[in-house]
């Protein structure tokens, strides 16, 4: 086979190989439910960079598969020596300059979603998070509730509303991890941190810790309840008044243990 | 036996290893009396005791086996024992298990000693799995769990990953510059003798009361300072594994710098003496970092010093800059070495000089330049002011550029050559195809948002293994494979070597493949139970783990049964052209019996009538073996 015919195959198969990639890194459910905007965000950057990766890879791959089937050692060829080709300055400048230029671009698109994902909203709630070994508690401020401060252990969320945590540690390094809205961040002592979240699917979803805190660590999980804006309001009034009647449907027992 | 009780060796280590306990008792006993009952109900604690026997009984151990007499005849005035090469080289296996100055010795020493604590890493992992293959599993408690990860990280980093590429280093650099040997012996037997002491500290940690260290390889403040007495055998282990590399990349320096033979240019190096040079500067100036954490995280456990405590005033977040300015550059330390080995085997294995030299020489201090820039992308969600993590990104995605061109480079190294796939070779590709996995995975993290939701999952866990076990590792078993004859005097097993390839390469993947996807759906690293919706993924990594585990006994039995009785090998068994090459197999004690000059290129493959070195003055051509090298030009 002519060396030109060889590597328009290959050509060929990579072209292929890279298509089946993209194809498959679509078709397969990597993530979680997307149960917030910034969900919706984050998996596109995700196959932004699925599709920018996979010819990268099917190219190294392709080059040395080639190399293997076409230059391996043949018998006779034992003391032989291959061409003496030192270098090729045009070709160097070009896989410098072409993966930087790639790499400045990803990281600018990446810099627009983690804009848009943190961008405050004219309208946000805002809710406190406390961590500490090895649960979670959630405070709703005056201005959530309407009423005196909420001490929750379960966290209601109203759907399509922007909450803001405030988030606090009573001893160690907790990470506050909502897979569903693909969003965390570490819980300091001695510190405030905070991130946004806007949940925009009812359901509920795991809550993690998700930074080693200590023995009871892999256990200190929990539930995050998005509801509509009419349950959160029934459910904040049932936290507010305890023994009214609305307590049945969204009776508070303890969400964490560990 | 009072001659045996003087003369440096294990019988005087051992009895000042007992004295070092008694003077650690009786240090803190002083300074707790003089305190008084005011502060203190006992006083004789043995957690006190306990830490500052840390500290005393390793060096009481280092002075008994003699690590410093020749300081110490010097610092004392009595005169020095004239260098009568009695401690250089090895004649029977009880030289390996004594101070010894010779670097081929010690290199076989560090990396026998390296091997050995990979085992014992991978033994942990075993356990690991063991606990993970299914949910809710009660195989260890939640304690003990927490202690295999982190014996088990910390093992492998800092008593495999660094030291193994320092054996290597440590065996072939005086050869490939054509040194007698290391510009400080003596500093490199002590470099070596620091490991075995850091890595009995560290697995004694289990017998610790309250158990082994549990919060991780990073040990994170505030966790670590109110942690059981374990974390000590941490944060003292690691002194001694740290001090091991600034000695030894100090002396790599001077030794690289000084002692190269004539004609021997910076740019007449190859690669692998580049790339240690690279790493050299990184551990001189990166390892003091990790020192003062760890100290810090001392002195707040046993002081009461308050650095990382936010109540009294300290920083949380002091403590992961301080580590990760460290702990980050010490990726490349892991790595760099490693690009050395492989570009050495390409080269020889593909027959042609390596595609663009000068490029791959740059590439490596350009990697050693932005390593320092991009430490705080281990923290996009610690926390830390939100402006950082802008820099820190993008410098993150451009140090992937450096890495490209040499994956790049040796890709067009293996076009047009004549490939020999054996072992090594194997290897080297098999390498590069999956250490580009890590490496895409990389540069995905990079991108803050995406971070933001895998940070600290199973993606994190897939992405270091496969840049340490499917980039890292596969290095140093293409460097063990390719070197094995040099450095035994035999040739290994082929076939055998072959299978471990394989086997080792599907399984690798097959156990840390599935662990990005356990990532991407939220599963949390470090927990020593999960979600049942993880379970079937789970069991899959535990099986295939156990079956990559078996896949290193093939190694193991490999090495060991070809040093006893694999036929001989010749001195230039690959043909290659570096000077390790000119001399037998194994080298004779001082490496050369005539003088090295250098007159060309490390990898003149294919260039007629090219060669590296010639050992002068013999005008004659020495080397006949190899079309590359046939003549010396006149």
């Amino acid at each position: 086979m002519s060396r030109r015919r060889s590597i328009t195959l290959a050509a060929i198969a990579a072209v292929i190989a890279t298509a089946i990639g993209i194809v498959l890194s679509f078709a397969i459910h990597w993530f979680p439910v997307q149960a917030s905007a910034q969900a919706h965000n984050t998996d596109t950057l995700y196959h932004v960079l699925m599709i920018a990766s996979i010819p990268i890879f099917v190219l190294v791959v392709t080059v040395i598969l080639y190399s293997v089937w076409q230059f391996h050692m043949k018998p006779g060829d034992e003391l032989k020596d291959g061409p003496p080709i030192h270098g090729n300055t045009r070709l160097e400048v070009f896989w410098t300059a072409i993966p930087a230029i790639l790499m400045l671009g990803m990281v600018g698109y990446s810099f627009v979603i983690l804009h848009d994902n943190e961008k405050r909203p004219a309208h946000e709630i805002q809710v406190g998070v406390t961590g500490q070994q090895f649960y979670w508690s959630f405070q709703y401020p005056p201005s959530v509730t309407g009423g005196a401060e909420i001490n929750s252990y379960d966290l209601y969320l109203p759907d399509n509303e922007s909450v803001y945590f405030n988030m606090r540690s009573k001893d160690v390094i907790h990470a506050f991890y909502i897979p569903a809205f693909r969003l965390q961040d570490d819980v300091v002592p001695g510190i405030t941190t905070h991130y946004l979240a806007t949940p925009d699917r009812v359901g509920t979803y795991p809550v993690v810790c998700n930074l080693l805190c200590g023995v009871g660590h892999s256990l200190m999980r929990t539930t995050v309840h998005v509801v509509t804006p009419t349950q959160f309001r029934a459910w904040i009034n049932s936290q507010l008044h305890p023994n009214s009647s609305s307590t049945g449907k969204f009776s508070t027992v303890r969400g964490s243990s560990g | 036996m009072a001659a045996k009780l003087r003369a440096p060796g294990f019988y005087r280590a051992g009895w000042l290893m007992v004295a070092g306990v008694g003077f650690a008792a009786l240090l803190t006993w002083l300074v707790r009396m003089s305190t008084g009952h005011a502060t203190f109900h006992h006083f004789l604690s043995g957690e006190a005791v306990l830490t500052v026997s840390l500290l005393a009984v390793p060096l009481a151990f280092l002075v008994g086996i003699g690590g410093f007499d020749y300081w110490f005849y010097w610092a004392t005035g009595r005169p020095t024992r004239p260098e009568d090469h009695s401690g250089h080289g090895a004649h029977t296996w009880k030289d390996y298990f004594r101070i010894n100055t010779d670097h081929k010795v010690i290199g076989v020493q560090y990396l026998v000693n390296s091997f050995f604590f990979l085992l014992v890493g991978g033994l942990l992992a075993m356990l690991m799995r063991a606990q993970l293959a299914q949910p809710g599993s009660h195989f260890v408690s939640a304690n003990t769990y927490n202690g295999l990860f982190s014996v088990h990280a910390t093992i492998l980093i800092f008593l495999f990953m660094v030291p193994v590429f320092a054996g290597f280093g440590n065996f072939v650099i005086p050869l490939m510059i054509g040194a007698p040997d290391m510009a400080f012996p003596r500093l490199n037997a002590l470099s070596f003798w620091l490991l075995p002491v850091a890595g009995t500290i560290m697995m004694l940690s289990f017998l610790a009361p309250g158990g082994a260290f549990a919060d991780g390889w990073t040990a994170y403040a505030p966790l670590s300072t109110d942690a059981p007495v374990g974390q000590m055998f941490f944060s003292i282990g690691v002194q001694f594994a740290g001090a091991s590399s600034i000695m030894t990349a100090l002396n790599f320096l001077v030794t690289i710098i000084t002692m190269r033979a004539p004609g021997m240019s910076f740019f007449r190096l190859p690669l692998l003496v580049w790339a240690n040079f690279a790493t050299s500067l990184l551990v001189v100036i990166a390892t003091p970092f990790i020192a003062a954490s760890q100290f810090f995280v001392l002195l707040d456990r046993a002081l009461g010093f308050n650095f990382f405590n936010a109540a009294k005033g300290g920083d949380v977040l002091m403590y992961q800059h301080i580590f990760w300015f460290y702990s980050h550059p010490a990726v490349y330390i892991m790595i760099l070495p490693g690009f050395g080995i492989i570009s050495e085997i390409i080269a020889v294995k593909s027959r042609k000089p390596i595609f663009g030299y000068r490029m791959m020489a740059f590439s490596l201090l350009a990697i050693v330049g932005l390593g320092f820039t991009v430490w705080a992308h281990h923290m996009f969600t610690s926390g830390m002011a939100n402006w950082i993590r802008i820099p820190m990104s993008i410098t993150t995605a451009i140090i992937a550029v450096p890495t490209g061109i040499k994956v790049f480079s040796w890709l067009a190294t293996l076009w047009r050559g004549i490939l020999h796939l054996d072992t090594p070779m194997l290897f080297a590709l098999g390498f590069i195809t999956t250490f580009t996995l890590g490496g895409i995975s990389g540069i995905m993290l990079a991108m803050v948002p995406f971070d933001i939701h895998v940070s600290s999952t199973y993606f994190i866990v897939a992405h270091i293994h496969y840049v340490l076990f499917g980039g890292s590792l596969m290095t140093i078993f293409a460097g063990a494979y390719y070197w094995f004859p040099k450095m035994t005097g035999r040739m290994y097993d082929e076939r055998l070597g072959k299978w471990h390839f394989w086997t080792t390469f599907v399984f690798m993947n097959l156990t840390f493949g599935p662990m990005h996807i356990l990532g991407l759906e939220g599963m949390p690293r470090r927990v020593a139970t999960y979600a049942a919706q993880f379970a079937d993924l789970n069991m899959w990594i535990s099986i295939a783990s156990f079956a990559l585990g078996l896949s290193t006994l093939l190694f193991i039995y490999n090495m060991v049964n070809s040093w006893r009785g694999g036929p001989r090998a010749e001195a230039n068994p690959w043909r290659g052209m570096t000077l390790e090459w000119l001399v037998s197999s194994p080298p004779p004690v001082f490496n050369f019996d005539r003088v090295p000059t250098v007159v060309g290129g490390p990898y003149e493959y294919g260039v007629p009538g090219a060669v590296h070195g010639i050992l002068a003055p013999t005008p004659a051509p020495v080397v006949a073996a190899g079309s590359g090298m046939a003549h010396a030009p006149s």
